[in-house]
């Protein structure tokens, strides 16, 4: 044989393999279990069917049956992962509806084509199992009587194989046994192809689409980043409060303490100390003030967006145009991004572009439908899309299914450009 | 003496504030603690000005803001100061709108300066304005181009006839004479195109009114 010695190795191998025999012990669990099945999916669906203009009949029966086949497709992904070590993903929780009063279908479960996958499978389960079990058996029953053929062949009638009516003879036995080597060496490939496929079946109709899988994946790194988004912020909101207000808080607390000390001998001291005070106590106030805009502005809340950008842009030590287009107001969820979004850039643009003037443009493209920001400066550019900042602008922004894109090379201008759906 | 009506839902401050006004010789005729009861005070007492929380019960958004309009749209003689832990363009807008008469929108902070706040209260019951400084800046930083043609002292003295100070108290604040706001306030006046024979109130007005008109 002309085949690399590895290849051979494997096909002798495969021969006794775990992974072999139980693929073969799957095709005939599978022929067991589908047999059984059929016969409490099918009377079920008839009966709940025809029972349905009935409905206080048909429904409960029909209830059962679907309950049954949910039960049946969570069994055989088990069996699956067991026998063939292949995973088949369930549906992600509240993708499916459910029952009420434990054995009424809901409606939308009468629609999901999820639904009538699972009884398509339930149904076919017994046939394509025999079917696979058959082919199994038939390869390897051919592949051994095939081998052994020199051993028996005497005792058949004629004294040769009969193949296609003619008579074989003895000294041809054993090229027949030799092919028959063949044939064995094939029935471990085609009991696993048959179990492959199988698992490709089984997955097409138990699983999710694999466009809802990759959506899962997809949400949760979102869902990740979201997280480290928000805990981020909230070390941020800790530290500025424990180097501001409340060192602030404590300077204050202090200087009072020493006033009060001096009142009784020296009245000037005491009252530069309540001045000194004072001052600290408006500076905390100023700095919680700042903070508090940073989390959330009020006026967002109460104004929108338009309000919440005029202010920052107001605020802006270097000149910021600002141009609002939205025919209607976003969910608060949405504007909260959006300011947040337009507030990162614009303090990223304050700190380190050195641009002489920046642009907010914000425009809503239907309901639902995208808002579409998009800051620029005429900066030096540069601005890392890894960074700190920008980074957690992109997990605040994945995290409401959006999208950012950060275009800043060296020499300038910036341009980042967000998409929220709204 | 001035008659107060106080609308603040924080126990803390409207206690403080009841106490600070009684101090400087104010007579406080209501403390009410939403905007509902600051209503009924107004009717009953006719107080010369009220001194209004921007965030109340029920919602704690803008109750005051929109009590502060209806007054002054129902009882013109009252003055509203509305008081804010944060200020923002937008509310100054709406408040203004229309005339600055007797109207002030102020950080909650400003009352720690008490001197300037209570001068601030007097000026909203004669019919005067005061508009906090950081909303004064707002104004100013939104309308940017079209002040480019003032140098920055004459800029300083535009913030201040914002806030609604008079030509007196600019002069002490920006240490100068009289003579020389004056000045100022002329060049001010020509290089924007404005009347400059208005005095007083309707000069804050038609210097609110400029900035206004360039920022929206």
């Amino acid at each position: 044989m002309a085949w690399p010695s590895v290849t051979r190795m494997y096909l002798v191998r495969d021969l006794v393999s775990p992974r072999t025999w139980l693929s073969f012990i799957h095709h005939f669990i599978g022929v067991c279990v589908g047999a059984l099945v059929v016969w409490i999916v099918v009377p079920g669906l008839v009966i709940g069917m025809l029972g349905l203009p009935v409905a206080l009949i048909g429904m409960p029966v029909l209830g059962a049956t679907l309950r049954f086949t949910d039960w049946f497709a969570r069994a055989e992904r088990t069996r699956f992962a067991v026998t063939l070590g292949e995973e088949i993903p369930g549906w992600p929780a509240g993708t499916r509806s459910g029952y009420r009063l434990r054995l009424l279908p809901r409606f939308d479960k009468l629609g999901e084509r999820a639904t009538w996958r699972e009884v398509l499978y339930a149904v076919t389960r017994g046939p394509l199992s025999a079917a696979a079990a058959f082919v199994s058996l038939g390869v390897w029953a051919v592949g051994l009587i095939m081998v052994t053929l020199p051993l028996f062949d005497w005792s058949l009638p004629g004294g040769g194989f009969h193949i296609d009516g003619g008579t074989l003879h003895e000294s041809k036995a054993v090229a027949v046994a030799v092919a028959g080597v063949l044939v064995l060496l094939a029935a471990p490939q085609v009991t696993k192809g048959l179990a492959v496929a199988d698992a490709a079946l089984a997955r097409r109709l138990l699983g999710p689409p694999s466009s809802l899988a990759a959506r899962v994946a997809e949400l949760e790194l979102s869902r990740e980043r979201v997280v480290d988004a928000a805990e981020a912020e909230r070390k941020r909101i800790e530290r500025d409060l424990h180097d501001g207000a409340q060192q602030r808080l404590v300077a204050l607390a202090m200087e009072l303490g020493r006033a009060k000390a001096r009142f009784g001998d020296d009245i000037d001291a005491a009252r530069d100390l309540v001045d000194s005070a004072h001052a600290q106590a408006k500076a905390a106030l100023t700095e919680l003030r700042d903070l508090v805009r940073g989390v959330h502005p009020p006026v967002l809340t109460d104004r929108g967006l338009d309000a919440a950008l005029s202010g920052l842009a107001a605020r802006s030590p270097i000149p910021v145009d600002v141009h609002v287009d939205m025919p209607v107001r976003p969910k608060p969820l949405i504007e909260a991004v959006a300011y947040f979004v337009v507030a990162e850039a614009l303090t990223n643009v304050a700190k380190h572009s050195r641009a002489s003037q920046a642009k907010v443009v914000v425009e809503g493209h239907g309901y639902p439908g995208v808002l579409a920001i998009m800051i620029s400066d005429d900066g030096v550019g540069g601005a890392d899309p890894q960074g700190a900042g920008l980074s957690g602008l992109a997990g605040r922004v994945t995290g409401v299914d959006g999208r950012l894109t950060v275009e800043s090379p060296y020499g300038g201008p910036t341009i980042i450009a967000a998409e929220l759906p709204c | 003496m001035l008659r107060v009506a106080i609308a603040e839902d924080s126990v803390l401050l409207r206690e403080g504030l009841t106490r600070l006004l009684a101090e400087a010789g104010h007579e406080v005729v209501a403390a009410a603690t939403d905007a509902e009861g600051l209503m009924r005070a107004v009717e009953a007492c006719a107080p010369d000005v009220c001194v209004i929380d921007v965030r109340m019960p029920p919602t704690f958004t803008d109750e005051g803001l929109r009590a502060a309009l209806v007054i002054r749209d129902r009882w013109p003689d009252t003055g509203v100061l509305v008081l804010s832990q944060w200020v923002e363009e937008r509310y100054a807008t709406e408040l203004i709108s229309g005339s600055p008469h007797g109207v002030g929108y102020l950080l909650k902070d400003r009352v720690a300066d008490v001197t300037e706040f209570l001068d601030a209260l007097r000026r909203v019951a004669e019919g005067g304005s005061a508009l906090d400084p950081e909303v004064v800046a707002q104004l100013l930083a939104r309308s940017r181009s079209p002040l480019s043609v003032l140098t920055s002292r004459e800029r300083e003295v535009l913030a201040l006839m914002a806030e609604g100070r008079s030509n007196s108290a600019i002069a002490e604040t920006m240490v100068v004479s009289g003579g020389a706001v004056g000045k100022h306030i002329n060049s001010i006046f020509s290089k924007l195109g404005l009347v400059s024979d208005e005095h007083g109130h309707r000069r804050v007005l038609a210097v609110l009114h400029y900035l206004n008109g360039v920022t929206s």
